[in-house]
């Protein structure tokens, strides 16, 4: 491989952007090909093949046998909620490289003390979304609770096919959610991708735990993505 | 940022050091392989590495192959299968087979 062609590689995945690495493995000769680039025309099905799966592998192509190194952007996550569930995210997350922005427009929550070193917003969701684009590569986890918060975030993140969509409150709560959603316009089917109960069913009782609950939902929502569109 | 490790941040960043690299890839796997494809181990001349190719099984036998490739130039596919099979070679006691690429880094 050669350096500057790492160099590319890696300034594509700090841009966010997809890129794919092509090793020709019988010469060691490398290219990178970065999302909207043009592809040689040989290339072309291998390659959207890959960005859209994500998977890496061995092709042969005309004789050559190819390997194809996919790297999608990172998932992130953004968090409505500047609560005690969101601090335990904030621990948990870079564990496992996900990016996280907590959003909470009320500034006693949302205080830098309780949040060091993280990307931490106190506004409003409806103000903050709108510049800070949701994408099928972004989880929405929205926790507060409290409708005025959270209902709008969670109708743009399934607007936007955010590849997870969780909410935190009981079936009760949720019940009179969609209810409040459905009057918004959302349809029943965007409705059905909300997760709620929030967080894979591993009885979380602390904060911490329900944390780390709600991260194993987002990691097992982006493996098990459907490959048709990146975001269902 | 995420403080999650990256072995190719890592390779550039060594590179620039003036160490010699090696970049070790895993290509293909079949059955119960821990690590999937284009998974990463990077080694440098010394012997030092970050990521991992498979759940600590093979890194031993890759970074011996690594420190050749960084002095021949030339890459190598390495194949390795399960372990009793082979048993006076390394191999994979979860029972996967895979197919690892090491190259030098130019």
């Amino acid at each position: 491989m050669r350096l500057d062609h790492l160099a590319e590689l890696n300034a594509a995945r700090n841009a966010r952007k997809a890129a794919i690495l092509i090793t020709d493995t019988a010469s060691g000769e490398t290219q990178v090909l970065v999302e909207g680039q043009p592809v040689p025309a040989h290339l072309a099905e291998a390659v959207e093949k890959a960005f859209r799966s994500g998977k890496s592998g061995l092709i042969d192509i005309e004789g050559r046998l190819l390997f194809l190194n996919v790297h999608l952007p990172p998932p992130r996550i953004v968090a409505i909620g500047a609560v005690h569930i969101t601090q335990g995210l904030a621990r948990l997350a870079p564990v496992i490289g996900y990016d996280l922005t907590i959003i909470d427009p009320r500034t006693a929550f949302a205080t830098p003390e309780r949040f060091e070193g993280v990307d931490l917003i106190a506004d409003w969701p409806e103000d903050v979304l709108k510049a800070r684009g949701l994408d099928p590569y972004t989880a929405l986890a929205a926790v507060t609770h409290d409708p005025k918060i959270d209902d709008f975030a969670l109708a743009e993140a399934l607007r936007r096919g955010c590849f997870y969509v969780g909410a935190l409150g009981s079936r009760k709560t949720h019940a009179r959610r969609v209810e409040r959603l459905l009057e918004a316009g959302v349809t029943q089917e965007q409705i059905a991708k909300i997760r709620a109960p929030i967080g894979l069913d591993i009885g979380a009782s602390s904060p911490e735990e329900i944390a780390l609950a709600i991260l194993a939902q987002i990691v097992e929502a982006f493996r098990r993505r459907s490959l048709s569109g990146g975001a269902e | 940022m995420t403080t999650m490790l990256d072995p190719l941040v890592t390779a550039d960043t060594w590179a620039r050091e003036g160490r010699a690299i090696a970049i070790a890839t895993v290509m293909e796997t079949w059955g119960s392989a821990p690590r999937p494809a284009g998974s990463h181990l990077v080694i440098d001349g010394e012997g030092n590495f970050e990521g991992s190719v498979s759940g600590g099984c093979v890194e031993g036998a890759v970074i011996t192959e690594a420190l050749e490739v960084i002095t021949s130039g030339a890459p190598k596919m390495l194949e390795f299968g399960v372990a009793d099979e082979t048993a006076w070679r390394v191999g994979l006691s979860c029972g996967g087979r895979i197919r690892v690429y090491v190259e030098k880094l130019n």
